[in-house]
Formats: C-alpha cells, sequence, structure tokens
C-alpha cells in the first residue's frame, strides 16, 4: 500500500464559459469505421470515372442511385451505368451550412435528372453562378482525378 | 381500439437557449404545469411515459429518457423513447395514444424535449443533416436548408409558386406569435424584411426558416373513464396517421395521387408525383387520420391547422398534402387570406377568391415563430390545440387574441427528413 499516493496535476484545465450556471467546454471526436457494403461498386465506379445506378428487373424501375434492392418490390437490382449528361432537376446555392460544409460555401446543389433513368442523382454543380443556373440546363458529370471515395468524387458541370 | 383523451397540456417557454436548466428540469417544469391543470388527477394515477427527443448528440447523453423518468418520480413505471426526426414529438403523441387505445394504459404521459443550444449552429445543422443519407447526401450537402430549397424551386418550377407568398407565411406565423409568450421569435414582419434577411440558401431566408431551440413539452393521455372520473374539459383524438417516404428526396419514382375524400383523379391528371415538391407521407398520414375520424372535406370539416412549418416553403407544400386546397394551388391559398387568423391585422391585403373558407394555420405561431425544439415541436402542438378546443387560450396565454371563437376541430401534424416520417392527429372538442 502506498497512503501517499496522489493523481498527477496537469496544465490542461477546463475551458470555462460562464458561471451560474456553470458552462464548460466539453471536445468530443471519433472515427468510425464506415463501410459502404453492398454500395461499395458505386464509389469504386467512381473512381474509374463510371456513375452506376440500379435497375430492378422485375418493376423496370431504374434508380440513379445505387440501391441493392428495388423500394417497390423488394426484388435484388443489377448495376447500370448512367449517362453522363443530364438536365438540372432543380437547384440551389446554399450560403450557409453544417459545420463541415462552412469553409465551402457558396456552394451549389443541384437534382440532376437522366433520360431513361427514374429517380434524381443529388450533386454539386460547379461553372455556374445564381442566375446561370435554371431548371432544364444541360450538364456533364466530372469526376475527381485521384478518388476519395465519397459521393463528392462526382460532381457536375453546364454542359 | 377504445376512445382516448387528451386531459392536460404544458410547454415551457421556447427559446434560442435556456442554460439555466437542463433537459430534466425543463420537462419536470412542463409536466408540472401540465399536473396543476388537473387537480384530480395524482402522479401516481400515471401508467406510464413515452420520451420524445430526436438526437442523442444535442445532450451528449444516450437514455435521457431514462433521466427524465426518474427526475419526475416516475419510477419503477413503464417507459419508452420514440425517435423519428423532426416528426419525433408527434411520433410520440400517437405512441401515448396508442398505450391507451389499446387498453394497455389507463394513463399515459407524452413528454418530449430538445436542447440544441449545447452545440453552434453550425453543428446544429450537421446533427440535423446526420438524419439524412450519411453515404451519399450528407457529403454532398449537409444542410437541410438545401434540400427544401431544391424542393421549392421545383415547387415553384412546375406551380409558379413565388417568393413572396413563401414570405406571407413568415408574416401570419410571426404576427400570430405576438400572443403567444411561449414563442421563441415573434415579430411584426412585412415581406420586404423577408426578402432582404440573409440568404440562407436560394430561395429561402433565414426568416423562412425556423430556428434552433431549447424547450419542453407535455401531454397527458387518459381512457374515456378516466376523462369522466377527472371532470375537466376532455379533448377527444379521433384520428391517427403516419406516412413514410424515401429517406433521399431524390428516390422518389413518381406514381399516382393518393386521393383524398374529396378529390378526383382528373384534379391530378398531369401531375409527376409526388416529386420533390409534394410529401406523400404526409398526404398518407392525413387520409388515415381523415379515414378514422370521419373527414369528408378537410377545408371544411377542419376548425385550425397546427401543422410542421419548419420552412414557409414546407407549410404551403403541407396545405396541398393535406388537402386544404388542390396540388399547386398553396401559393394562391396564402394570398386567399384562408390560413390567416381573422381578428389579427397583418399588414397585408388578400386577393378575393372565394376558393377556401377561412382556415387559421399555426395560429400558435408555428415552428417558424414558436422555434423548434424538435421532440418538444410535435407536442407543443398537441398542447395549443388541446388548448384552443378547450377554449382555455386566453387563460394559458395570458392574452385572449388566439382564440378561435367555436372550434370544434382541429388538426396536428409532425414531419421528418424531407417528408420521411409524417403524423397527422385529429383533435375533437369534447
Amino acid at each position: 500500500m502506498d497512503k501517499n499516493i496522489k493523481l498527477p496535476e496537469t496544465e490542461e484545465g477546463t475551458v470555462l464559459f460562464k458561471t451560474d450556471p456553470i458552462i464548460i467546454k466539453h471536445h468530443y471526436e471519433v472515427d468510425y469505421l464506415h463501410s459502404y457494403a453492398q454500395d461499395s461498386p458505386f464509389f469504386a465506379g467512381l473512381a474509374n470515372r463510371k456513375l452506376l445506378g440500379s435497375r430492378c428487373g422485375a418493376c423496370a424501375i431504374t434508380y440513379a442511385t445505387p440501391r441493392g434492392h428495388c423500394m417497390e418490390c423488394g426484388g435484388a437490382t443489377e448495376w447500370v451505368e448512367l449517362p453522363q449528361s443530364g438536365r438540372v432537376h432543380t437547384y440551389t446555392t446554399c450560403h450557409f451550412g453544417g459545420e463541415a460544409f462552412l469553409k465551402e460555401t457558396p456552394f451549389t446543389l443541384v437534382l440532376v435528372e437522366f433520360d431513361g433513368v427514374d429517380t434524381l442523382f443529388l450533386s454539386r454543380l460547379l461553372g455556374a453562378e445564381g442566375d446561370e443556373v435554371s431548371i432544364g440546363m444541360p450538364v456533364r458529370a466530372r469526376f475527381l482525378r485521384n478518388s476519395k471515395f465519397k459521393a463528392t468524387d462526382v460532381y457536375f458541370v453546364p454542359a | 381500439m377504445r376512445p382516448v383523451y387528451m386531459i392536460a397540456g404544458g410547454i415551457t417557454k421556447f427559446a434560442k437557449a435556456l442554460p439555466e436548466k437542463d433537459f430534466r428540469l425543463m420537462v419536470k417544469e412542463a409536466f408540472d404545469y401540465a399536473l396543476a391543470d388537473v387537480p384530480a388527477l395524482r402522479r401516481q394515477d400515471i401508467d406510464g411515459s413515452v420520451c420524445s427527443y430526436f438526437s442523442d448528440h444535442f445532450t451528449r447523453q444516450l437514455m435521457a429518457g431514462a433521466m427524465v423518468q426518474d427526475y419526475l418520480g416516475l419510477n419503477p413505471k413503464p417507459s419508452r423513447r420514440i425517435e423519428g426526426g423532426g416528426a419525433t414529438g408527434g411520433l410520440c403523441f400517437q405512441s401515448g395514444w396508442e398505450a391507451v387505445a389499446s387498453g394497455r394504459m389507463e394513463v399515459s404521459l407524452a413528454l418530449g424535449f430538445e436542447t440544441m443550444s449545447r452545440v453552434n449552429t453550425w453543428k446544429g445543422n450537421e446533427f440535423i443533416a446526420l438524419a439524412s443519407d450519411t453515404n451519399f447526401d450528407y457529403p454532398v450537402g449537409g444542410f437541410y436548408t438545401g434540400y427544401y430549397a431544391m424542393m421549392v424551386r421545383r415547387h415553384m418550377h412546375e406551380f409558379g409558386t413565388t417568393v413572396e407568398q413563401m414570405a406571407r407565411v413568415a408574416v401570419k406565423n410571426h404576427v400570430n406569435a405576438l400572443h403567444n409568450p411561449y414563442a421563441q421569435r415573434p415579430g411584426r414582419l412585412t415581406i420586404e424584411d423577408v426578402r432582404s434577411s440573409p440568404m440562407v440558401a436560394t430561395p429561402l431566408t433565414i426568416l423562412d426558416c425556423c430556428q434552433m431551440s431549447d424547450g419542453a413539452a407535455v401531454a397527458i393521455l387518459v381512457s374515456e373513464e378516466m376523462a369522466q372520473k377527472l371532470g375537466v374539459q376532455p379533448v377527444r383524438i379521433t384520428g391517427v396517421g403516419c406516412g413514410t417516404d424515401a429517406m433521399r428526396m431524390a428516390d422518389r419514382p413518381h406514381g399516382k395521387v393518393p386521393l383524398l375524400p374529396h378529390e378526383n383523379e382528373a384534379d391530378y391528371a398531369d401531375l409527376k408525383y409526388p416529386g420533390v415538391h409534394s410529401f406523400r407521407g404526409g398526404r398518407t398520414a392525413a387520409a388515415l387520420a381523415y379515414r378514422m375520424a370521419g373527414i369528408a372535406d378537410p377545408g371544411r370539416d377542419l376548425d385550425f391547422v397546427e401543422l410542421h412549418d419548419a420552412y414557409t416553403s414546407s407549410e404551403i407544400q403541407t396545405y396541398e398534402d393535406l388537402g386544404l386546397c388542390r396540388y399547386g394551388e398553396g401559393g394562391s391559398f396564402v394570398d386567399s387570406g384562408a390560413p390567416f387568423l381573422s381578428n389579427l391585422d397583418y399588414g397585408l391585403e388578400f386577393a378575393a377568391d372565394g376558393r377556401w373558407p377561412r382556415l387559421p394555420v399555426n395560429p400558435s405561431g408555428g415552428l417558424l415563430a414558436c422555434g423548434h425544439p424538435v421532440g418538444a415541436t410535435g407536442l407543443m402542438q398537441a398542447v395549443f390545440a388541446f388548448w384552443q378546443l378547450q377554449g382555455t387560450i386566453a387563460r394559458h396565454l395570458g392574452d385572449p387574441t388566439l382564440q378561435l371563437p367555436d372550434p370544434k376541430r382541429g388538426l396536428i401534424h409532425s414531419h421528418a427528413g424531407t417528408g420521411t416520417y409524417v403524423t397527422v392527429s385529429i383533435l375533437e372538442r369534447g
């Protein structure tokens, strides 16, 4: 036994914002081991400059996003390559955002519609500002040369 | 199922930040208020609770509902947590209804809170955006206002809706809230004020968007026998409905509009539905609730609506989903003055349009002016609807202005994601 044992004193202190009530700052962060699981081929496709959607053989619905199983009938889907040109279905320019994206503002979001595809594709639009964007405007996909394996590996520009 | 009644409600002031209280004390305040309103109801009569809060991130506390349960002195009675994004409060209310309707409980307490001030606004936006698909939506946009801005841009394209019509919604709800001391951001606004306020995501300005809040609300639901025994003015819950849609708005393939009793297929012959301009989940929730409550024409059969106006645009979209007007007519519905209170001066002129009878929407001020502490919001609507139908607005708000003269039937509506979960509940007097 050691009756004189002490907790070590440290230099780091609490970040105190105010008293009454006491408000302290508490930092928290975590690393997730996030798996794309059955959606992985989509992200591998982006790295190879391909845009992969999903088609249900039974329903004949073609989704502009990876869906391993059909939202209508639950059947397994097949991968299909989407066109790399489409049109702006709708858009917005974000002047504010979640913390992770604040430094990127303003940025423009678009939902892209493709011929022969039943649903839309969310992406960033570059190269057109504010009034230069319009519904129906032709756009085409561009890809990052060095993939980050994120949905932002693809973005759209005016066609 | 057996009849279920609401017999009491309580809310705290909704505020940008309430740092002097944690979530347990906020709920306790709302709970004590509700209990005090029904002197014959003893705490031991409560059979159990359902707790509503959206995000563990905001409290940095998991199982916060368990902490509320012990703080209120309700251990060891049954309790559980309900979570469903922005619709958490509405789902909680319906879960409390189920406990009584099923016969499992005689008295069920639905309670909810959110303490969003515990992080900065931009971090809060990030937490909320984690309730969008984190593979494909969050990394691209990470921002719900952006999603709704895209939706209304398409609504404007399809139907000719204008930013001025959206601004009228903001004027209405903020002016209503001038008479609601529980509201976070009452104000006498003009259309110009709304349009000249800072742009968040085109075309939505900051006054087109609700605010993050701290706050709590509770509703006490009971069986018919208990309602009679307690000798209060109970309000009956006559309809509940819930609908869903794809988490990703981009994923919604087109189909036919599910018709409400007063609509025809020809009304929507050329409409691609749901599109990103409409909420199929909201319409489904409404259809189910209307069927249960025997509502044939909501615009005429309802006396008021408290709907989930997280954005001015979504209030307009929701008029259409609820069948208050047809799809595409939401902007004209606002221009006609139909959703405004008749006894208030909004500084606006209304179009002479006899298509719709007056049907006040968000007399409380809604989310736009009351704030949106997510887990409390759907229950706050229940409390205002209850007071409205009880005729006790003056007593609870200290101001009779928002009291409708003779309301018999009201609707509350709670909405998550981009229409991913939606609830509609119908409350009726006596």
